[in-house]
């Protein structure tokens, strides 16, 4: 009885070494599935949109296995810190308030200007009610001007409150909300853009140092064939590098 | 309508339907069990016995469930990980705490870094049902400490009259008699467990309220092959009628529980019973 526990024990043992081999590891892509065309959940109920293939491609080059999870935009820089996954691909920009808690690889989008979408053209956007999304860099920008902000958790909730009537406008990325105007013939974009945030990138944990040089080479790499730009053509997401 | 009822992601929710069943399932009796267990030890002779499961009772009735929900499960699943990794990774250098950092080793984790998506939402889902097992356990030993002292004191000396010791007081005639006191308690933990379920969310399990959202979503036609306006309402009010005929169910089948354990009991239900059979 007491050799099988050594054994065992053994085991366990060599086979935690082998796991903490750094090719073994599978990387864990997070991300919140409700951004198109970042990222969303398709028909299939997979996760979906130009992050995914932006992510894969990345993977591939990188020679590293990954693996997608959903998480809640809220809770999703908490969750990464304590370890539930390993990155942040969420069409998160790039800030310095981001920055002191996790790491940025480069951008993979350049700064995409962001727009106002309403009901009417004369909303009052120096006074008025905007919507945005809780811990957004255009929640924060809305924050610094004489508007009323109104914060929601999820993007969908921000467009249902300009329909009803709860907020006269929403600022958001104009990718994303591009196909919503296209598609709802209330909703107009208003001509006054506002070019906030340092393009898109991946989030790391700071101690994962190694991990963010592996993306970040991947990326260069495909910065420099022209590939990523291939991809933000794809998915109609402004500026090529 | 048929085709887009059948969409991979509609047979998500139909999946997080039967989630929620399995949590139901298991939860239950895991609580009921906590429940007993916490009962038992409050009124138990040994003091710090009996300390311990009046603390347990009192503390975790006290907590907000939300707020233990946060708390408890990144507090456990750090937990986990922080003594696997003491008792696999004996010489690893680096600091666990890196500024706002969790780290541990590879082999420490849990459950495997390279484990399958499936694995994780095991383990998520047990972690989920071990929080609503304390949480409602103690609930449940409330409910059980009351409905203990509630068996008529003369039914207890009876049985000590009789030369039945303390265990075989407790076991023979205060746990069968005590049910009927408890279940108006436990039905309504019951009710109050199913309504929670939708907590699963916090906890990263995706349950029916989780895809309810997603699928009521607008949908623009770019993306989807069914796009559709807000239709978050009509997936709410599906939702609304499940959990409503959930709960019809479950007054049913309590209701009928009732009086299977009335039956031969010393209390009005039961003397009505006896009048009723005569």
């Amino acid at each position: 009885m007491k050799t099988l526990i050594l054994t065992t024990a053994a085991l366990a043992l060599t086979a935690g070494m082998a796991l903490a081999d750094g090719h073994a590891k599978t990387i864990r892509m997070g991300t919140e599935g409700a951004y198109p065309p970042y990222n969303f959940i398709n028909d299939a109920g997979e996760v979906d949109g130009f992050e995914r293939e932006l992510g894969d491609e990345l993977c591939a080059r990188a020679e590293l296995t990954c693996e997608w999870v959903t998480n809640e935009w809220d809770s999703i820089i908490p969750n990464l810190v304590s370890g539930n996954y390993d990155t942040i691909i969420a069409g998160m920009s790039i800030t310095d308030e981001r920055d002191e808690v996790i790491d940025f690889t480069q951008n993979y989008t350049l700064p995409d200007p962001s727009a106002y979408l309403a009901l009417s053209a004369d909303a009052d956007l120096a006074g008025g009610v905007i919507a945005a999304q809780t811990n957004t860099i255009q929640a924060a920008f809305i924050a610094d001007t004489g508007a009323t902000l109104v914060e929601f958790a999820t993007p969908e909730e921000t467009i249902a409150a300009v329909k009803n009537g709860e907020a006269d406008a929403v600022l958001a990325d104009k990718a994303f909300l591009a196909p919503i105007e296209a598609d709802d013939a209330d909703l107009i974009f208003l001509e006054q853009e506002e070019l906030i945030g340092g393009g898109v990138g991946m989030g790391l944990r700071e101690s994962d140092g190694e991990l963010r040089a592996k993306f970040d080479a991947a990326i260069q790499s495909m910065k420099d064939d022209g590939s990523l730009n291939a991809l933000l053509t794809k998915w109609e997401i402004g500026g090529a590098f | 309508m048929a085709c887009y009822l059948t969409t991979g992601k509609h047979m998500s929710i139909y999946l997080s339907v039967f989630t929620v069943l399995a949590l139901l399932a298991v939860t239950a009796p895991v609580a009921l069990m906590f429940g007993f267990g916490g009962a038992t030890a409050a009124r138990s002779s040994v003091l710090p016995l009996r300390w311990f499961g009046k603390t347990y009772i009192a503390l975790v009735r006290g907590v907000p469930d939300i707020a233990f929900f946060l708390f408890f499960v990144i507090a456990l699943d750090q937990g986990i990980e922080y003594l696997r990794h003491k008792a696999l990774c004996p010489d690893w250098s680096e600091p666990i705490r890196q500024g706002n950092d969790f780290v541990v080793c590879q082999a420490a984790k849990m459950p495997l870094g390279n484990a399958p998506q499936w694995v994780h939402e095991t383990y998520g889902f047990s972690l989920a049902v071990l929080t609503f097992a304390i949480v409602f356990g103690a609930f449940a030993a409330n409910v059980l400490f009351g409905a203990m002292r509630a068996v008529p004191r003369t039914q207890l000396e009876t049985a000590e009259a009789y030369g039945m010791t303390r265990r075989q007081t407790f076991w023979r005639v205060l746990v069968p008699q005590m049910w009927v006191y408890a279940l108006p308690g436990l039905s309504n933990l019951w009710m109050v467990l199913i309504k929670a379920t939708p907590l699963l969310f916090l906890l990263g399990v995706e349950d029916i309220v989780y895809w309810a959202r997603e699928l009521g979503g607008t949908k623009t036609s770019r993306f989807t092959d069914y796009p559709h306006g807000d239709w978050r309402m009509w997936y709410f009010l599906a939702l609304l009628v499940f959990y409503l005929i959930f709960t019809r169910v479950s007054e049913v089948v309590l209701g009928r529980l009732m009086n299977r354990l009335t039956r031969g009991q010393a209390t009005a239900g039961g003397e009505a019973q006896r009048k009723a059979a005569v």
